[in-house]
């Protein structure tokens, strides 16, 4: 090796180490107040619970256990824990129906914004940007101010004869579905306006030219050129809708739970610790997977298009 | 004048974004519209009051909360903002470099972990921290907001930061400005948009956050939003509307600025 080699090497190297140290506090904080603690959450999933909540320093599997399965307290046998089962399905088939929704409801609406004229695009975009900075729990209220029992259409219901008494709304998975909608149909309409913001109208018009009907155009250039788009806002509504906390605890109350309320639960008065760990690592593989599913999708996009 | 043909039209796309804009808006604007009525419920308007408006000022829980999640928001939004324009100092501009893709994973790993699972590994952590410490105030707060701002405040510093080649800081050290004036002088008054936008983000993200507040606050610590959970699952009067509205009035103001020092760079 020459020595200019060696020096670039070495100025490599440096330039590489300093990099590393700029670095360093981000990554220190996210370590210590992020990433770190999960591996703690692992290991108490395998641990006993405490009488208290906390945990007793005895390893166990009963956390994992108590994911699905339950103990019977007379004969100790096991069976299925339909209470589990049923939250889990419910969660996965809520936020399921909520990205599906959100997506039926956001994607013409991002095409609106995106087939705007300049001038005005930057004030509907706008409009979308307020509500998704705006506090999920002030939309979340909003919501049970429109659906409660006191609510403004049971007002309106009342006040009109239409109804005799109130139609509870409130409390149903039916409002949870309305409150999650609500709430996360910003985070469809941001990516999907960001890929169909680059759609280029001259494969509209060429398809447009070979006698296709609007739909077709729709179906066969317009959706597969912005699906990058779509898999974007689905991963993004889907992943916070399927660990939601606030949005199904202020609509769905004590009995409709999710996933997250059961975890909340179990650091609660449930005070079963390791079964509480358990399932948050359970909802983290989920939610791992849907990202894998992503990653893999985004992937071959890539590959296709470069 | 007949409509005409336009390639771009999809029929029934139009009705169905007013219609969502319309959806998005409407509850928004009941919860304000009744934070200014007189009377005590929603079934009925009695006339225009600041009344709830009054009681939410002289509430000391409200003022309380209301400081103590501005204090936290500034410091968690300082302390992310600097860390993020290291970290993507140390992340744009260069040839990929052995651990570059690692760190982009970390750093933007608080975005890709469903937050009440965050929340669970927080309240287990400090839980034993604060046995062995005894300390209990409000740095736990501090340290978990600052780490899930790192992410919102890095995205719109490495944003700008790859719009901006190196040549200004070259010719800056060709003539023997020392790596920190390159940096004082030319790279940081560039970087200024991209650093005030993620600290806006930092700072609103921050002041919103419900979930891992919940779990991580001491007892006496409640911030705004924790404290208005608390408030909606008791029992619900227009005060609530009222500090709602104020907390809004808020979001959009650092929302108008966030839009219009981002969109001028274009």
């Amino acid at each position: 090796m020459t020595d200019a080699a060696g020096t670039i090497e070495a100025e490599q190297n440096r330039n590489i180490r300093k990099r590393w140290l700029l670095s360093l506090p981000a990554l220190l904080i996210i370590l210590v107040a992020a990433t770190g603690p999960l591996l703690i959450v692992l290991l108490y999933s395998f641990l006993a619970p405490g009488p208290y909540g906390d945990v007793q320093w005895l390893p166990s599997f009963d956390g994992w256990v108590g994911v699905f399965m339950e103990k019977d307290i007379f004969d100790g046998t096991f069976s299925l824990a339909s209470a589990h089962v049923s939250i889990f399905m419910r969660s996965v088939m809520l936020s399921l129906v909520t990205t599906i929704l959100t997506l039926l409801v956001g994607f013409p609406t991002a095409y609106f914004i995106a087939t705007r004229p300049e001038k005005t695009r930057e004030l509907w975009l706008f409009m979308i940007t307020i509500p998704f900075w705006t506090n999920l729990l002030i939309r979340t209220f909003a919501i049970l101010e429109v659906i409660r029992n006191e609510g403004l259409i049971n007002g309106l219901l009342l006040k009109s004869g239409l109804i005799a008494k109130p139609i509870q709304m409130l409390f149903t998975d039916g409002a949870i579905l309305t409150g999650m909608v609500y709430v996360y149909l910003p985070l469809m309409v941001l990516p999907l306006y960001a890929s169909m913001e680059k759609l280029d109208f001259r494969l509209v018009e060429a398809g447009y030219d070979l006698y296709a009907t609007p739909f077709r155009v729709l179906r066969k250039i317009i959706i597969p050129l912005v699906k990058p788009g779509i898999i974007a806002g689905s991963i993004l509504v889907f992943i916070p809708a399927l660990g939601a906390y606030v949005t199904p605890s202020i609509l769905g109350g004590g009995k409709n739970m999710m996933l997250g309320n059961l975890i909340e639960l179990q650091f609660g008065q449930g005070r079963n610790w390791p079964l509480g760990s358990a399932l948050s690592i359970t909802l983290m593989l989920i939610v791992m997977v849907a990202l894998l599913v992503y990653v893999r999708n985004a992937g071959s996009q890539g590959s296709r298009h470069g | 004048m007949a409509r005409a043909f336009s390639i771009r039209r999809q029929r029934g796309f139009t009705a169905i974004a007013i219609t969502c804009f319309f959806a998005l808006y409407l509850p928004i604007a009941v919860l304000v519209f009744y934070s200014f009525n007189a009377g005590e419920s929603l079934a009925s308007f009695d006339g225009i009051s600041l009344r709830w408006f009054t009681k939410a000022f002289q509430n000391q829980q409200v003022i309380d909360a209301s400081i103590r999640s501005l204090q936290i928001a500034s410091v968690a939004a300082v302390v992310a903002t600097i860390a993020a324009t290291m970290a993507a100092l140390a992340t744009t501009r260069t040839e990929p470099y052995r651990g570059l893709t690692l760190k982009y994973a970390f750093i933007n790993q608080p975005l890709m972990i469903p937050e009440i699972v965050t929340a669970v590994a927080l309240l287990i952590f400090f839980a034993r921290i604060k046995i062995w410490t005894g300390y209990s105030g409000l740095g736990y707060l501090i340290a978990a907001h600052t780490a899930f701002c790192i992410p919102f405040a890095y995205l719109p510093i490495r944003a700008r930061l790859e719009n901006m080649d190196l040549t200004l800081e070259k010719a800056a050290a060709d003539l023997y400005a020392t790596p920190w004036n390159a940096f004082r002088y030319v790279t940081l008054p560039l970087l200024w948009p991209g650093i005030l936008a993620g600290f806006m983000l930092a700072f609103v993200i921050s002041l919103d956050d419900v979930v891992i507040t919940e779990f991580v606050k001491s007892a006496g610590q409640d911030t705004l939003p924790t404290y208005m959970l608390g408030q909606i699952r008791r029992s619900i009067t227009p005060e609530m509307n009222a500090i709602s509205t104020l907390f809004l009035l808020l979001s959009i103001c650092v929302v108008t600025v966030f839009f219009i020092v981002n969109r001028k760079r274009v």
